[in-house]
């Protein structure tokens, strides 16, 4: 399969926060350099350049650094560059990167993700000031005469999936408990104060059955990889991330289902899901679509949140994910995962360290998924 | 409240001006007589080409719902309830739509509900009520 024939050489993340107010192109710049220094590289050898979603076409705060302000920053000499926003999932620009170096029309792909969502909101007036900016879609239509938002649709998910499974809050609700959980032990996310499942039970309803703690955060950072060829001599093998499947179908099932019809691994072999948290629910979405949790059983899965605890038998989104993390688009997820393949997870390590781990991204028709190992 | 209305564009304008007569209508294939919503020129189902709108019921089921707290239109003051409706005349022919004439907590999965219309501008707005 192509995407054996690529893997993560480098990684890197800028610092994140709220309201950072700091220059979105220093803040990528920090992520890119860290992530070319780590894969054992300098600029001269990156010729490819990846991201979501572009510079263009999105609203203030999502986006922080279009492929030309990276390339003319860091003086690149590129052969292939893609940036866009109709991917599948953010992590859908990482799987275009695999597909370059695969096919031979780069060697080392920078790919980076930066977002200033915080300080967006912070100078414009808040989220909904931010969306004014957007440009009117054929889509809105749908919505803005019923006056839904994203949020609604977490909430419709959320609401179905309860009434199918049987599900409560208090055992959903162990995504968001389990994510501060392991935040308070990472330096970079923006929640770490504790949170009981009590204090989630209890907290103010954003759109019944959601509340304020199954919505991810809006945070200012940049995230990093460099994908390169699985044989350059370049890199240190010894420390890359192998891809051993990808999935980029529509829809999280499909997606999920071609990422395991190209490896002979199973869900069994998973020992750390780094799943994407938009809103809670993905995350319960993701966990059955990657048939990890049979279906309509993540309510009993997550009982006590025990299993999905650094200690338990699924370690999940063990950098706090976006909930508490901060909302680094699937990118974030990523980073947590080759942290931890590494054994580079500090206090937040989880022990035996993993062989083998899927990181997905996206929601609905929006998604991609990867199957990655240190193999 | 005061919605926000619609723009009226060719592909969608007989949609949202059905209700004029108190009638919803849903672009349907002509051919395999599927009904698609959103409005597309295409039937996904046969790919035939010829769609024109026509007459449903207005009976559906609440597929699922939920009560927004939260200003996300200036223009539309919280609580209110937003909801997926399933068309009695096909499975998978939701629409995302507001449930009105009803108590915020008294609406449930499954709650039959029927369409109603909310005229804003040269829109009629599809809503749903108990």
């Amino acid at each position: 399969m192509i995407e054996q024939q690529a893997v993560i050489s480098g990684t890197g993340i800028s610092n994140v926060g709220r309201r950072l107010h700091q220059d979105p192109w220093s803040l990528t710049a920090d992520a890119a350099l860290a992530a070319i220094a780590d894969a054992g590289l300098t600029p001269e050898h990156i010729d490819g350049l990846a991201t979501y979603p572009g510079a263009t076409g999105s609203t203030p705060g999502i986006t922080g650094a279009g492929v030309e302000d990276v390339r003319a920053m860091l003086g690149l000499k590129t052969r292939w560059h893609t940036g866009g926003s109709e991917l599948p999932g953010q992590l859908g620009s990482v799987i275009n990167a695999i597909l370059a170096v695969g096919s031979g029309l780069a060697e080392h792909v920078l790919c980076f993700r930066t977002v200033w969502e915080s300080s967006a909101q912070d100078q414009l007036g808040g989220r909904s000031a931010t969306l004014q900016s957007r440009a009117a879609r054929e889509m809105n239509q749908w919505y803005e005469p019923y006056g839904a938002g994203y949020s609604t649709y977490g909430a419709l998910s959320m609401q179905r999936y309860m009434h199918e499974s049987g599900a409560t809050r208090a055992q959903l609700g162990q995504i968001a408990v389990n994510a501060r959980a392991n935040a308070a032990l990472n330096p970079l996310a923006v929640y770490k104060s504790p949170l009981s499942i009590e204090d989630y039970l209890d907290s103010r309803m954003i759109s019944d059955p959601l509340c304020l703690y199954d919505c991810d955060v809006p945070v200012d950072g940049s995230v990093a990889f460099v994908i390169s060829r699985a044989d350059s001599k370049l890199i240190d093998r010894g420390r890359a991330i192998t891809f051993e499947a990808i999935g980029s179908a529509a829809g999280l099932n499909a997606c999920a289902a071609m990422m395991w019809s190209r490896t002979e691994l199973k869900p069994s072999d998973v020992k750390l899901a780094e799943l994407y948290d938009g809103f809670s629910i993905l995350a319960v979405l993701w966990l059955e679509a990657l048939g990890l949790v049979p279906k309509n059983k993540t309510g009993e899965f997550l009982q006590n949140g025990t299993r999905i605890s650094r200690t338990g038998q699924l370690p999940l989104n063990t950098g706090g994910g976006q909930l508490s993390g901060g909302r680094l688009h699937g990118y974030g997820q990523l980073h947590q995962a080759c942290l931890q393949l590494r054994g580079n997870g500090d206090t937040r390590q989880i022990s035996p360290r993993p062989e083998v781990a899927v990181v997905s991204s996206g929601t609905t028709n929006f998604s991609s998924c990867l199957l990655l190992s240190r193999h | 409240m005061q919605r926000p209305a619609p723009p009226l564009t060719p592909r969608t304008e007989s949609f949202w001006r059905s209700g004029e007569d108190g009638t919803l209508r849903i672009a349907t294939c002509q051919a395999c007589g599927w009904r698609l919503h959103p409005p597309r020129p295409v039937c996904p189902n046969c790919h035939a080409r010829d769609i024109s709108f026509e007459p449903v019921s207005g009976q559906g089921v609440i597929h699922s719902f939920t009560i927004n707290r939260y200003q996300l239109s200036p223009s539309m003051q919280p609580p209110y309830v937003l909801a997926e409706v399933e068309m009695i005349e096909q499975k998978s022919l939701i629409l995302l739509t507001n449930i009105v004439n009803c108590a915020v907590e008294d609406v449930r999965i499954g709650m039959p509900v029927s369409v109603t219309f909310d005229h804003v501008e040269d829109a009629w707005i599809p809503v749903f009520q108990p």
